[in-house]
């Protein structure tokens, strides 16, 4: 009863938001194009489930595989980085552009690349969560303990133990803590880039979905795969936090694990 | 002082060190430690006690010639017959490995077969007495138990010479007491070579035979104590009164030295 407590007030919150809604849309008599009823909502996504459920699994896939993507990518980067001060300097301006770049400037560009479907959409999502991952990760593989590093040239370590036996595990909180910030974005990766290359994909992922149904004023259709949207990131963002706080209990109190 | 000793381990003649950024942190120290000695540098803060260590190590270069370890340049001592183990101010330990696999890491580095290693770490864990503490992370330990790691982790790869830098200064009166009185007793059965330093002048004279005396910055040696009391050491005496004369001739050398 107690872990339920604290989701009571925003789902109430919630409840009553969709009271408030269905009721002004009524009484106002809003066109349904415009502004649709919560119920006409729900309806529509019962009715369209056959296209929303493979829709949400087709952006599910692409922001998973944006996100190992990026894990991977980004803890590589980070090894890459932490092992000379001039290829941090060399190179970390050009990661700081992943992070600055709008997004929807260059998904054409990787559409181009790419082609439409799957790879350039993973590519996307990707781009767009990879910097947490990657700055989190050098500044745990670059922040160890000064004489761990003397301990380990004392005893002639090469530059692969240091990283195995001493950057790799440090920096497991701090990759740990970039992964939770990626992984709501690569939710948002994924459907922007079916906004550009999601034609290409077998089953259309919600970000075609939401293109196509604005496309024909499908306003219900629309407010549906904007919810399924919020809770794919949602679900990412919880997943992750979950496995987060797995991995940390295990770090801070080994001996119980 | 300057005399070059025939069968020194480590001989320093005229070393300097400069950092990078210009700071002297030493000029002209010369001292020699003969193997199976047990040496002190007591200093003001600052004179480049721990800097000193480090040269030793040859975790920084020193100009060469300068310092000898084993008749060597102190980097070519690694691994070797004349090898150094390191005891740092903190213990330093890995926070993500059990107490067993801390011990071993340095074995691990040297490429020592993991059930040699094994061995060897089950051993020292027995002789610092914390055998049943083999599984146990570092953060489940006390400070005297991670400091007890540390050392035993510096000497499991066997070095010749062990280097301490202020490593009992965090610890509480009763726990550096017990812990010194573990490294005479460790220092007696192993018969390694000590250089310790550290800015208490009663643990440097109760540990040593000799207590070197360091200037401020940029340190130098200006003062020897001989300390002739055997390398087995009671408790007690540190209540001596010949203990607490030694103690005041140090202490007023090293007040010389601050200002």
């Amino acid at each position: 009863m107690k872990r339920i407590l604290p989701f009571l007030p925003p789902l109430a919150f919630l409840v009553l938001f969709l009271v408030a809604w269905q009721t002004a849309v009524r009484l106002l008599q809003v066109p349904a194009f415009l502004v649709p009823s919560p119920i006409s909502v729900f309806a529509e996504a019962w009715n369209s489930r056959a296209d929303l459920v493979p829709a949400s699994l087709t952006t599910l896939a692409g922001a998973l595989a944006g996100f190992a993507a990026a894990l991977v990518g980004g803890t590589f980067g980070a090894l890459l980085f932490s092992q000379a001060r001039w290829i941090r300097s060399s190179l970390y301006p050009y990661a700081i552009f992943l992070q600055t770049v709008p997004i929807v400037a260059i998904a054409p560009l990787i559409v181009i690349w790419c082609g439409p479907g799957f790879a350039s959409i993973v590519l996307v999502s990707f781009v767009l969560s990879v910097f947490p991952v990657l700055s989190n990760g050098v500044e745990g593989m670059t922040r160890v303990d000064p004489q761990l590093l003397e301990l380990f040239s004392l005893h002639n370590a090469s530059s692969g133990q240091i990283l195995l036996h001493l950057r790799l595990p440090h920096s497991v909180p701090y990759l740990v803590a970039g992964a939770k910030v990626a992984s709501g974005l690569t939710v948002i990766g994924a459907i922007v880039g079916e906004f550009f290359a999601g034609y290409g994909t077998r089953h259309p992922g919600l970000g075609y979905l939401i293109l196509q149904s604005a496309g024909q004023l499908r306003t219900e259709l629309l407010f549906a795969s904007v919810a399924a949207s919020t809770v794919l990131g949602l679900f990412m963002f919880l997943a992750t936090g979950l496995a987060a706080k797995w991995t940390l209990s295990r770090l801070d109190e080994p001996g119980s694990a | 002082m300057g005399v070059a000793v025939e069968n020194a381990l480590i001989q320093a003649k005229g070393l300097a060190f400069r950092f990078p950024k210009g700071t002297v942190a030493l000029s002209d120290v010369d001292f020699s430690v003969v193997a199976g000695e047990f040496v002190s540098l007591v200093g003001p803060s600052g004179c480049g006690k721990s800097t000193l260590l480090r040269l030793v190590a040859g975790l920084i270069p020193a100009t060469p010639g300068s310092l000898t370890v084993g008749g060597a340049d102190p980097k070519a001592s690694r691994g070797g017959e004349h090898r150094c183990g390191f005891v740092f101010q903190s213990p330093t330990l890995l926070p993500w490995r059990t107490v067993e696999a801390n011990l071993t890491l340095p074995l691990e580095l040297e490429n020592v077969s993991r059930s040699r290693s094994r061995e060897v770490a089950a051993d020292w864990l027995s002789r610092v007495g914390l055998s049943e503490f083999a599984k146990s992370y570092p953060a489940q330990l006390s400070g005297g138990m991670r400091m007890r790691v540390s050392i035993a982790r510096a000497l499991a790869s066997r070095p010749q010479i062990l280097l301490m830098d202020e490593p009992f200064a965090a610890l509480d009166d009763i726990t550096r007491g017990r812990l010194q009185e573990e490294l005479l007793a460790l220092r007696e059965r192993e018969g390694f070579t000590t250089l310790f330093v550290t800015h208490n002048v009663s643990e440097a004279v109760f540990l040593s035979d000799r207590v070197l005396v360091l200037s401020a910055r940029p340190g130098r040696v200006i003062g020897t104590i001989s300390v002739p009391f055997g390398t087995r050491r009671d408790p007690d005496l540190r209540g001596e009164p010949d203990f607490a004369h030694l103690v005041r001739g140090a202490t007023h050398l090293l007040r010389e030295a601050g200002s």
